[in-house]
């Protein structure tokens, strides 16, 4: 502990640390990174005199010489692959969340009486319990997150509100901001006879 | 310890701390941490009140107004999270590993006696030697800031004699799926 300075009675302000906006590391561990190129951008945009810290020719070199040729070879080698990596699987995730839909089923509880359940919001990074509360507020009426019979999570809102959630979506109100309208599919699920409660 | 971490299944539970269980966390850190308790009142004010976030593995994880600031396993050392490590990079004995290890160390790999006694780690002199089970900040060689925090698996001395195998297990680093919580 002999390292660090005497700590005095006066109080010791944080250190502010940069962030990396693209893949949030410190700048400095962004080339141990994912998205290199991306981060050297944004650096380059946001924080010109950093960007020369860390990637001007000088800091290049510097960092050479503590390490092998060969292995920084091999390092840049693997941070080439990683990223082609992390962008494939980027898009991938990307066509997923495009291709999923969002089901917003009418349930027939009784005769006249309906819920509607809300099925696949997750997939667009949406809050479930927030936008349940959302909906809640909105309609006036209950509203829950409920895992349904597969063990998925959906919203479950008391009341015919079918309709006006297919508005909400196309409005992106609320927490359910950027959602294409496109994906969205309703469906009536009429209660077989005999459901007790 | 955090490399696969996901609050929707990991975590069990939120309670807001009784106080005096917040004063025995207060004063249990003021004495394991290296931080003066003017500048602790920054980092956790008097009047606000923690949340324990209990997760899986006995993993304690408090946090105020749903940022984690430290955490815990079991009965164990506190560890402050990575981001306020950053900002008061003091409050933990650092030990350094040379710029190999780095890439290993982001994929949650422990920490190997060879990389801290090389050219490029760094370990306290002997005057200063830490023992084994206390946490440290894990520097990297040619970085400012720390990379990880770990819990030394053998004494600082020892290693420098045995250099061999672990010397200090990763509890948290960059990148992991701790650090990309940013509000529990």
């Amino acid at each position: 502990m002999a390292d660090t300075e005497p700590t005095s009675s006066a109080q010791i302000q944080p250190v502010e640390v940069l962030y990396c906006g693209v893949c949030t590391f410190p700048v400095e561990y962004c080339e141990f990174g994912s998205h290199l190129t991306k981060c050297k951008e944004w650096l380059h945009e946001t924080h010109p005199d950093l960007y020369e810290k860390y990637y001007s020719e000088e800091a290049l070199h510097a960092k050479l010489g503590t390490l092998s040729l060969e292995a920084q070879e091999k390092l840049e080698k693997d941070t080439a692959k990683k990223e082609a990596k992390a962008e494939a699987k980027a898009e991938a995730a990307q066509k997923k969340k495009m291709a999923s839909q969002i089901t917003i089923k009418r349930i027939e509880r009784n005769k006249r009486k309906f819920v509607t359940a809300v099925h696949g919001l997750e997939a667009f990074d949406v809050d479930l319990k927030k936008t349940a509360k959302f909906f809640a507020q909105k309609f006036a009426t209950g509203a829950s997150v409920t895992k349904n019979a597969q063990g998925l999570d959906e919203i479950v809102v008391q009341g015919d509100v079918s309709g006006d959630i297919v508005e909400m979506i196309e409005d992106g109100a609320g927490p359910l901001k950027g959602i294409p309208s496109d994906n969205v599919v309703e469906v009536e699920e009429k209660k077989k006879k005999g459901g007790g409660d | 310890m955090f490399k696969k971490f996901s609050p929707s299944s990991d975590v069990s539970g939120q309670t807001s701390l009784k106080s005096s269980v917040q004063r025995s966390i207060r004063s249990g850190i003021l004495s394991q941490w290296k931080v003066d308790p003017e500048t602790f009142e920054q980092i956790w004010p008097k009047k606000e009140s923690l949340t324990l976030v209990k997760c899986r593995e006995h993993i304690s994880v408090y946090t105020l107004h749903g940022e984690p600031l430290f955490f815990q396993h079991f009965d164990g050392p506190f560890y402050p999270t990575l981001r306020l490590l950053h900002k008061y990079p003091f409050v933990l004995p650092k030990v350094g590993v040379d710029r190999g290890a780095i890439r290993f160390l982001l994929a949650g790999a422990h920490m190997m006696c060879p990389g801290m006694t090389s050219k490029g780690g760094y370990l306290p002199p002997a005057d200063a030697a830490l023992p084994a089970g206390t946490p440290v900040a894990i520097q990297a060689e040619g970085k400012e800031h720390a990379v990880g925090i770990g819990l030394t698996k053998l004494g600082t001395e020892e290693m420098k004699k045995v250099n061999k195998g672990v010397g200090v297990e990763t509890v948290t680093y960059i990148g992991d799926d701790f650090w990309a919580l940013k509000t529990l």
